[in-house]
């Protein structure tokens, strides 16, 4: 594929995605905005991927190891900390409190 | 393994993340997809670590496990309250980490013969511009909500100016290098404005207006990442960071619409400057009413439907579970309560509602504005914690009001407001609310935690 075939093909991804992502984002409910933004956060983490091809790549000097190692930290604390961040978040939204042994007696006062 | 199977590989990445998005769309099964898109991400590192063929893997690896450590340390020890400011520090990094790979890849394709192509060099220029600032905004977002330091709007004579012949000439030097100048320092320099430019733009951003910039900082860093997918010449990045750029995008427009104010205004404004003169207008002649807790206790016990309105004063004062737990003592006595949530509430978008979905409220009790809104007609007593300018009835009433026409919580419609607030300061961006002079608004002075403390105390006592 020659270099402008692939940049066209490139452009017309990146407006697709663009209309998707507004497509799915407006269907989130504002009571998950913050996992919303840390979801988010975490996959733009894919981010390391791109600091690996710069690490990884076979020919590299003493800058390309500097500024890789560098972009590889920065990205693996994005995709580790927004995932741990956002599982933490959504794990406590909840339709009811799992029972406690503290609750049956408030449950039974609040009854029909 | 070659480029079309890696791709395909890609491919099953993107979907994941489309699929940990669209499951976002219901609280019951949105941690599901929070799962399915961190395997699609661990798809995604094992493609590429293959497509590296090992070359330097141990230096990956020892990367990985430095900022990987550090990413899952941190979130394990986050509180929720503090929240935003985690959610600036991991997007920052990840705009970093775009900054940086567009100098590596400049680095690495400047010695080839012949001028890199345009749009090589485009891409460059534009990941590394938008991730510097990013980052460096991502930084002082995070500083000001960890109150490093001070969350007041910082400004000085010239400010906007300075910023804009600031962001000009980065932009300026960006296109000498994208038309065919082959110079690396000129990278560095556009980075370096750039970075320069990222903290100077945020400083003058008042903290109530955090979650308008928190929201446009994860656009930006989403279409950093992408244009370093140009770059790469890698799919999985621009999609992944286009759809990141596009929820950051839409975000920042709902903030910006909840605030009735133009993002440029949130940017540019330096709100919180406000002259309160206009503001003063129509709270002459009132009275504050203060009462005791036993007298609000009796207020809450005694009925029907009370409805609680958080702001960002209950996330300082930790009181989530504090409110929780009378929420329950109020609902033993057969007393409905519910939650009416700002869009803006808080420091960003939601954090109300995670704030509350941590000390284990049940979601359906959280209810946004146009669910709440008709309710408090019909509701006995709204309980105010923590919030003011939401709140502010000048919002709807008072044309000269700096907030005039901002979407607001009617609680004055409410029979009775009790109002826990700290002192009769005006709120953070200094402006009067005449919710505190209605003739139905009592005041509870003190401390968000122990008024709430005191209340729990008094309302078992009945």
């Amino acid at each position: 594929m020659s270099h402008n075939t692939l940049l066209v093909f490139e452009v017309t991804i990146l407006v697709l995605a663009i209309f998707l992502g507004f497509e799915v984002i407006s269907k989130v409910p504002t009571l998950l905005h913050t996992p919303l933004m840390s979801g988010t956060n975490a996959i733009h983490g894919i981010v390391v991927v791109g600091a690996m091809l710069i690490l990884g790549s076979p020919h590299k000097g003493a800058f390309g190891w500097v500024v890789g190692f560098l972009a590889v930290v920065l990205g693996s604390a994005n995709v580790v900390g927004g995932f741990v961040v956002t599982d933490r978040m959504l794990e406590m939204f909840k339709t009811r409190e799992p029972p406690k042994e503290a609750e049956p007696p408030s449950d039974g006062a609040s009854g029909p | 393994m070659s480029t079309n199977l890696a791709n395909l590989l890609y491919l099953i990445t993107i979907v994941t993340f489309i699929l940990a998005l669209r499951f976002l769309s219901n609280p019951a099964h949105a941690r599901r997809g929070n799962q399915i898109g961190a395997v699609g991400m661990l798809v995604a590192v094992v493609v590429t670590w293959i497509k590296t063929g090992g070359t330097s893997w141990w230096a990956i690896a020892i990367g990985m496990l430095f900022g990987g450590g550090f990413g899952a340390f941190a979130a394990r020890r986050v509180k929720m309250t503090a929240m935003p400011q985690m959610v600036a520090l991991f997007n920052g990094v990840g705009g970093g980490a775009a900054a940086l790979i567009a100098l590596a890849e400049l680095h690495k394709i400047l010695p080839d013969p012949g001028r890199p192509k345009i749009d090589i060099g485009l891409a460059i220029v534009l990941s590394g511009l938008i991730g510097a600032i990013s980052f460096s905004g991502s930084m002082v977002a995070f500083a000001k909500l960890q109150e490093l330091i001070q969350g007041r709007p910082i400004t000085y004579p010239g400010q906007k100016f300075a910023n804009l012949a600031l962001l000009a000439a980065c932009v300026g030097l960006g296109i000498t290098l994208v038309a065919g100048v082959q110079d690396e320092w000129l990278l560095w320099v556009v980075i370096a404005g750039a970075t320069l430019f990222g903290v100077l733009f945020v400083l003058p951003i008042g903290g109530a207006d955090m979650p308008v910039v928190i929201s446009l900082l994860n656009a930006f860093t989403g279409i950093a990442v992408a244009v370093g997918g140009f770059e790469l010449e890698n799919n999985v990045l621009i999609v992944s960071g286009m759809l990141v750029g596009a929820s950051g995008t839409l975000l920042t427009m709902m903030m910006g619409r909840a605030m009735n104010r133009s993002i440029a205004n949130v940017l540019f404004g330096a709100f919180g400057q406000v002259s309160p003169q206009a503001a003063a207008a129509t709270t002459d002649g009132g009275t504050v009413r203060s009462a005791s807790a036993e007298d609000v206790a009796v207020m809450l016990a005694y009925a029907h439907k009370v409805i609680f309105v958080p702001g960002y004063g209950l996330a300082v004062a930790q009181a989530q579970h504090d409110v929780r737990q009378l929420a329950d003592l109020l609902e033993a006595k057969g007393v409905e309560v519910s939650y009416a949530i700002h869009p803006v509430a808080g420091r960003m978008p939601g954090h109300m509602n995670v704030l509350l979905a941590e000390a284990n409220v049940p979601y359906p009790q959280l209810k946004e504005m146009d669910e709440a809104n008709p309710e408090f007609s019909r509701t006995d007593v709204a309980v105010i914690v923590g919030a003011n300018d939401v709140v502010n009835p000048d919002a709807r009433n008072n044309q000269g009001s700096p907030i005039y026409g901002m979407p607001i919580l009617n609680v004055d419609n409410a029979n009775a407001v009790v109002v826990l607030k700290r002192s009769m300061n005006p709120g953070f961006a200094g402006i009067e609310n005449p919710l505190f002079y209605d003739p139905k608004t009592v005041m509870l002075f003190g401390d968000a935690k122990d008024s709430i403390t005191k209340l729990i105390a008094d309302v078992k006592a009945l």
